[in-house]
């Protein structure tokens, strides 16, 4: 009983672990964007699911019903989903940007041109000394 | 009217910031959201007053009493807290009127005020409301103006700070409604107070400790504890200078409010100290903390950087605060938090008013400014000064009780710790004013005038503030006491 | 649900950006009918609409913008294995206390939730009681709700200026990818009307059945954005101008502030409908006429903006080229 009792909570840990393993190790920052929304996607899976009562119906008030699911977490998962998509748009505009700017949305490739923009910073304000080359040796990496 | 005075707080710049788009014009804007602003602080004077007065202020919005409907519960540690936000908002808004125009083209000053106004709104709402739920509505809407704001830098890696900033930042956010969702789920509640009253019972859940267990990481996301602060110096270095003085002046210190708000009012001290080891692991993260981002910030080229990084080093501080566990701990914690804000507004301001002369914070840039911009150069003086704790300042003031707390608390190799990590804010303090009164000019400064007036007084305002509270602690000191009196008797 | 897992797990595997949205806008659907099967049909609509809807095409309108393949790199999986796997088995062992799936005497049915089912019909009036505490009883939270949505708008409006030389060039015609396709033209001309009225139909339907002002913005959002995918940019921008959009995402914000104003004015307190009118039932049902009215503006309104302001880059892009 205990297995099957939480055995839907389970499963919904695991996909709520895949978006955060996506969002965390990739490097791609689309596909962060994606795991993003499918970790807060499986959270609200979460909610609904304890909102559940088994033989209950949909939180509309009818005469024909006694038993009702909790309207509560489906107020809260509207909401949040609202949020989530609002993040989203926000996110990818900043990733367009990003692509303008950069010209590529790989992490470890912007990483690359953000220590060559130090770089020139640095050689600016300095001239060559003993860290530019330890600068330098990064950018080369 | 004044019974209204709870939501009108916050109600007052949400209203102003959708209006901001109905003004147009980007200046008629700007003197809009001070004026808004402004209101809001007058607001949260009378407040403070009325808890002075009658106590905790209860205020049910849409008429529907708590735990049904979301309540605004303004008590000693809010109202303090609120008039800090909107007073620096205020502050930083009228520098904000010439420094965003020099710094922002045209056509984003709407928004950017706009974002700005939001900003305040999220930060006014989560400390005022009592409801879990509406603190991640809240945390959101100053989260994602948050990331417009530093995105609007001109360097192009703003754009990356920021999109750093809200991959965490929302991490930290599900993270919290993850807490939320699971502490919801053994109670049936979200208003905070209910929560207290009903979260005894089912103490020894599993469930629970869960709850707390992400709900904490989620906020320490947000206010940036070590080793979690990565996104933090990016984001306050190439953001407009305006944002970063009134962010690292108010947003982590809201953070700091929610963890010590859930720690004290929601879980209880006495479930935080069975049930986890966290006092433990502050006080080795704070302490790391410390001395990890200190000595980065001695290494750092940009001014904003090394202001930066002690921010995430004075998080450290508060930190080790609360670790103490006693009363007079979290009364450092709370004046740190006062205090700091000072500091940071007065310093992030000042460096503001030099990007605006010379378009640059590099510190190298900085050298020779002393003579061309006396002024200025001595509010960033006074509030290097203070960071390190030198006495007549308010960094003394939280320094020297977080001090006696840990003495008092027997503490004694700790409070040694913290001595020895002020020698190194002396050293990234003194890199500075080395750069800028005893080094010859690298660039050319013939044209580079002080800062212009509605810059100097915001900045010398706060100057002013942090010496004044720095010797006259009665004001600060007493609130803090009340607020941290309160926290640990209200606790079952 | 072992399809979502399945789903997810493409989600990691793939290189093609293109699949990974395609997927996700998949999961979206598999989830929205997860939560109907949970009884939850209104965020079940929210999600389908929002989820497989307005979110993919985002997605796909950046794609255009970014290139659809991601590199191969170099990725740190361990670290975040660890991550992810410690995160995981704290959530784990936090469910063997919880109280079991569709329980009835599970703590969260037995306080706050009861006085939604047997009171919000003669306290507020309205059958589904989702509406009745979205826009009532937590009202305020619905306001922040529209709120973040303004701020996101504001976000995007700002990040993605167009300057005024592209609009210069837009003048001319920018031709629709879509256009040619004559087939999809007819039946969308047809399909665009019934998709609006569907949206206002939701909108003011949504206190006896499922859906609101936020599911209805998306809808009528979603029909605009099908007109200007088919019909082209400038001819959609004829009708819904840029700065009469930007006002209204603002005015559905002050729309529902203001009715909170008005209640205190009338002596009540903020967004208490009961002083609006006379009878508290009619008060509440014009409140949530009134706040669920804002919320759609401001909702449909972002959602346009939004995605003109994506398009436009577009249009920016190939005029640099």
């Amino acid at each position: 009983m205990n297995i099957i009792g939480l055995y839907n909570y389970w499963i919904v840990v695991l996909l709520m672990m895949i978006g955060f393993y996506i969002v965390i190790a990739h490097e791609n920052l689309i596909k962060k964007l994606v795991g993003l929304s499918i970790f807060q996607t499986s959270v609200f899976f979460f909610y609904i699911s304890m909102g559940k009562i088994s033989g209950a119906t949909a939180p509309i008030l009818d005469e024909k019903w006694q038993l009702y699911s909790n309207p509560l977490p489906h107020v809260l998962i509207l909401t949040a989903i609202v949020v989530g998509i609002a993040t989203t748009a926000l996110g990818l505009s900043l990733v367009v940007r990003i692509q303008e700017a950069y010209g590529s949305i790989e992490e470890s490739e912007i990483q690359v041109q953000d220590t060559h923009d130090e770089l020139e910073n640095h050689l600016e304000a300095y001239g060559p000394g003993p860290n530019f080359a330890i600068l330098n040796q990064d950018l080369n990496k | 009217m004044i019974y209204h005075y709870p939501v009108l707080q916050v109600i007052i710049p949400l209203l102003g910031a959708p209006l901001c788009l109905f003004i147009r014009v980007p200046r008629l804007v700007g003197f809009f959201a001070v004026l808004v602003s402004s209101l809001s602080f007058l607001i949260s004077c009378g407040l403070r007053q009325q808890v002075h007065l009658y106590g905790t202020i209860v205020y049910e919005l849409g008429g529907w009493a708590a735990p049904w409907g979301i309540e605004y519960r303004i008590d000693q540690l809010n109202s303090y807290l609120l008039l800090l936000v909107s007073g620096i908002s205020t502050i930083v808004l009228i520098a904000a009127q010439t420094s965003i125009k020099k710094e922002l083209p045209e056509n984003r000053h709407i928004f950017f005020y706009t974002s700005y106004l939001l900003c305040l709104t999220g930060l006014l709402g989560i400390l005022a409301t009592g409801d879990a739920f509406n603190v991640f509505v809240f945390l959101e809407i100053s989260a994602l103006s948050s990331y417009t704001m530093i995105a609007l830098g001109t360097d192009r890696r703003a754009l990356t700070a920021s999109y750093q900033y809200l991959v965490m930042g929302t991490i930290g956010a599900t993270f919290i409604i993850i807490g939320v969702g699971l502490m919801y789920m053994m109670t049936g509640t979200l208003n905070m107070y209910d929560l207290a009253q009903r979260l005894p019972e089912v103490y020894k859940s599993k469930t629970v400790l869960c709850a707390f267990g992400f709900f904490i990481v989620g906020v320490c996301l947000k206010l940036a504890l070590f080793p979690l602060h990565l996104w933090l110096p990016n984001a306050y270095a190439f953001a407009p200078s305006i944002a970063t003085a009134f962010l690292a002046a108010t947003s982590t210190k809201v953070a700091v409010y929610l963890l010590i708000r859930y720690i004290f009012s929601v879980f209880g001290i006495d479930f935080v100290t069975t049930s986890l080891p966290l006092h433990d692991i502050f006080l080795v993260l704070g302490l790391i903390g410390i001395f990890a981002t200190s000595i980065s910030a001695i290494y750092q080229r940009n001014i904003k950087r090394i202001f930066a990084y002690s921010s995430v080093a004075q998080i450290g501080y508060m930190i080790l605060g609360l670790a103490i566990g006693t009363e007079l701990g979290l009364t450092a914690t709370l004046l740190h938090l006062f205090n700091h804000a000072l500091m940071k507004g007065t310093l992030f301001l000042a460096i503001g008013a030099v990007v605006y002369r010379i378009g640059s914070s590099q510190l190298n840039h900085f050298a020779g400014l002393g003579k061309k911009m006396p002024l200025t150069m001595a509010a960033i003086v006074a509030g290097g000064l203070s960071l390190i704790g030198v006495p007549l300042t308010v960094g003394f003031v939280s320094k020297w009780y977080l001090i006696v707390a840990l003495l008092d608390k027997g503490w004694w190799p700790v409070a040694v710790l913290v001595l020895i990590s002020s020698l190194l804010a002396v050293i990234y303090v003194w890199r500075v004013i080395e750069w800028i009164y005893f080094s010859q000019p690298r660039i050319i400064l013939d044209d580079v005038r002080e800062a212009p007036m509605s810059q100097l007084i915001p900045i010398w305002l706060l100057v002013l503030a942090n010496l004044y509270f720095g010797v006259d602690t009665r004001l600060t000191v007493g609130v803090s006491k009340l607020a941290a009196q309160s926290l640990f008797g209200v606790t079952p | 649900m072992s399809f979502l897992a399945l789903t997810a797990l493409a989600i990691v595997r793939l290189k093609d950006l293109f699949a990974v949205v395609m997927l996700s806008g998949l999961y979206s659907l598999l989830s929205a009918s997860f939560f109907l099967s949970l009884d939850a049909v209104d965020v079940a609509f929210t999600e389908a609409s929002v989820g497989a809807g307005i979110s993919t095409l985002l997605f796909l309108a950046s794609l255009k913008l970014v290139g659809r393949y991601e590199k191969k790199s170099r990725y740190k999986p361990a670290l975040a294995l660890g991550i992810v796997m410690v995160t995981g088995a704290l959530l784990v062992y936090g469910t063997l206390d919880m109280p079991h799936f569709g329980a009835v005497d599970a703590p969260i049915h037995q306080h706050v939730a009861p006085r939604y089912i047997n009171d919000s019909m003669t306290e507020i009036g309205v059958p589904n009681a989702v509406t009745s505490v979205l826009a009532s009883y937590r009202g305020f939270d619905t306001l922040g709700e529209t709120l973040v949505i303004f701020t996101a708008g504001i976000g995007v409006m700002s990040l993605l200026l167009v300057s005024r030389q592209t609009k210069d060039q837009s003048k001319k015609k920018v031709p629709a990818d879509m256009q040619q396709q004559i087939i999809l033209r007819v039946v969308a001309k047809m399909m665009i009307p019934l998709i609006l009225m569907f949206g206002l139909y939701v909108q003011f339907h949504g206190d006896y059945g499922p859906g609101g002002g936020f599911q209805a913005g998306v809808i009528f959002a979603a029909g605009v954005i099908l007109y200007t995918m088919l019909f082209g940019l400038s001819s959609a921008q004829r009708v819904f101008k840029r700065q009469i959009l930007e006002l209204l995402t603002a005015f559905g914000v002050l729309l529902y502030g203001g009715v909170g104003v008005v209640s205190m004015l009338l002596g009540g307190n903020f967004l208490d409908y009961n002083v609006l009118r006379h009878d508290p039932v009619h008060g509440q049902h014009l409140g949530i006429l009134l706040v669920e009215l804002g919320v759609g503006i401001t909702v449909a309104s972002v959602m346009i903006l939004v995605f003109f302001k994506f398009t436009w880059r577009t249009v920016k892009h190939k005029y640099n080229q």
